[in-house]
């Protein structure tokens, strides 16, 4: 059975733009059983969450704390975007990239990439420049890229929108298979199938505000808000 | 028209017989416009990167500024730099003025801003994509300088291009400042200026179309070398 684990905290977390309040404000004691889905409906405000956990986004008020230092560090963490940020440089060269800004020697990183490479299938396309490569190839590098960092927590911001079945399916399996080598996962989807069939646990956001929390298999079948019940059942929920 | 043809042939002569003269002014003219290149480029292209990603009170003062001296008079910087480099100046004792190097200092004032601009706002747009990876990476301001640099090489190609295109038709200060001294100071723009005061057109237009095919030259030699056309970024 899996259990919950507080891994941080939330206080008064605010973000605005233009003066209007896009999340929050948020106080909440976050846990996770290891891969966290975050669902809601468009604009209910996942991605300015993932951003304001990994520092992206500039809180306009409050803090959050992880609760172990271990994930506090930036270079505990890495993101996946949902629109993949490809450097101008080969497939080789992206991955490489956070392991030169770690310092690691030229062996070690030849080494790192080459696995990565394979364990993603860009075996094909190693010397390819990578903003020419496919939808799919491009969030697989993208992964790739976040995983060999060996990051304690991933973030992810719908890492399979406008994929297709093969690429999403071969994404998923590398996501399980850091989930149960160790790596935390935070991630968004507005895929229920996909969070039903990769969540340990769920947070359901709507307006701005963490409306539901709770391990995956209670959310999904028992949920205790008639907004998050609606949109388990495929309803349009404001 | 006849003075066109006669420049043509004056050019081809001149080439043709590698006219010991027409050597001499020629290296001049890239020794001094590519020294001055390099130099504007190792300012501006750092602080025009920086400028993009980087957010402070008077950014938008500096960017304006630095626009508005892209249009910097050459007959004003030349006159400027004149008065700092003369015997009676702050720099006079360094007995610069009348030489190359006052006139590769008048050229690196006139084309900083420009080769500076020009990086910004090619930064500019490539920050906006990488902006998010590179917070995410928690990369510090001079690892983001340094990749933004390496990798909009291409885009910063066309700055520091138009730098150089800027420096060798250059006229106006490198005249107050170098004086256009036969076998000292003399480069092609200063000496076709002569020429044509001299009413010698041919020779001025024959000058007038080396100048013209080594601009050409130096611009298609900088994108073999950097291979432009790779990965069809350009």
């Amino acid at each position: 059975m899996v259990a919950l684990v507080p891994i941080a905290t939330l206080k008064d977390v605010t973000v605005k733009r233009r003066g209007k309040t896009i999340l929050g404000p948020i106080s909440h004691g976050l846990e996770s059983a290891g891969f966290t889905i975050v669902l809601g409906p468009n604009g209910a405000g996942k991605t300015t969450l993932l951003n304001a956990l990994h520092g992206v986004e500039r809180l306009s008020d409050g803090s959050v704390t992880w609760t172990s230092p271990d994930h506090a560090s930036y270079k505990d963490q890495a993101f996946v975007f949902q629109r993949p940020i490809m450097l101008r440089r080969t497939v080789r060269q992206n991955l490489a990239y956070p392991l030169q800004l770690l310092g690691h020697n030229k062996n070690e990183i030849e080494t790192e990439v080459m696995d990565w490479v394979g364990r993603v299938g860009l075996n094909g396309v190693l010397d390819h420049f990578a903003p020419r490569l496919s939808g799919g190839e491009k969030q697989k590098l993208a992964l790739a890229r976040a995983l060999i960092q060996k990051p304690k927590v991933l973030f992810l911001d719908e890492p399979c929108a406008n994929l297709d079945g093969r690429s999403t399916r071969e994404i998923e399996t590398v996501l399980s298979e850091v989930n149960t080598a160790g790596t935390s996962v935070i991630m968004t989807t507005h895929d229920l199938g996909q969070a039903r069939r990769l969540a340990s646990d769920v947070v359901f956001l709507l307006n701005g505000q963490i409306h539901e929390t709770g391990l995956a298999p209670h959310v999904f079948e028992a949920p205790k808000t008639p907004e998050a019940k609606a949109f388990f059942q495929g309803d349009i929920v404001e | 028209m006849n003075e066109i043809w006669a420049g043509l042939l004056a050019a081809f002569h001149l080439i043709v017989t590698l006219d010991g003269d027409l050597v001499e002014i020629t290296l001049r003219s890239l020794q001094v416009s590519l020294s001055a290149l390099v130099i504007a480029s190792a300012l501006a292209l750092p602080f025009g990167t920086w400028l993009a990603i980087r957010r402070f009170r008077f950014r938008r003062a500096t960017i304006a500024t630095l626009n508005a001296l892209m249009g910097l008079p050459p007959v004003v910087v030349g006159l400027i730099v004149y008065l700092l480099l003369s015997r009676s100046g702050p720099f006079g004792v360094l007995g610069l003025l009348f030489t190359p190097t006052a006139m590769i200092i008048a050229q690196v004032v006139i084309i900083t801003p420009l080769i500076a601009s020009i990086t910004h706002q090619a930064m500019r747009e490539l920050w906006a994509e990488y902006h998010d990876l590179l917070i995410s990476l928690n990369t510090s301001n001079r690892q983001r300088v340094l990749t933004l640099i390496w990798d909009g090489r291409r885009a910063l190609l066309t700055g520091a291009l138009a730098g150089f295109g800027r420096a060798i038709g250059e006229v106006g200060a490198i005249m107050i400042v170098g004086g256009n001294i036969d076998n000292a100071t003399r480069v092609l723009t200063t000496a076709i200026a002569l020429e044509t005061g001299k009413g010698n057109f041919a020779l001025a237009l024959g000058l007038g179309f080396v100048l013209i095919a080594l601009a050409l030259l130096v611009n298609f030699a900088i994108h073999a070398l950097s291979r432009t056309e790779r990965h069809s970024t350009w």
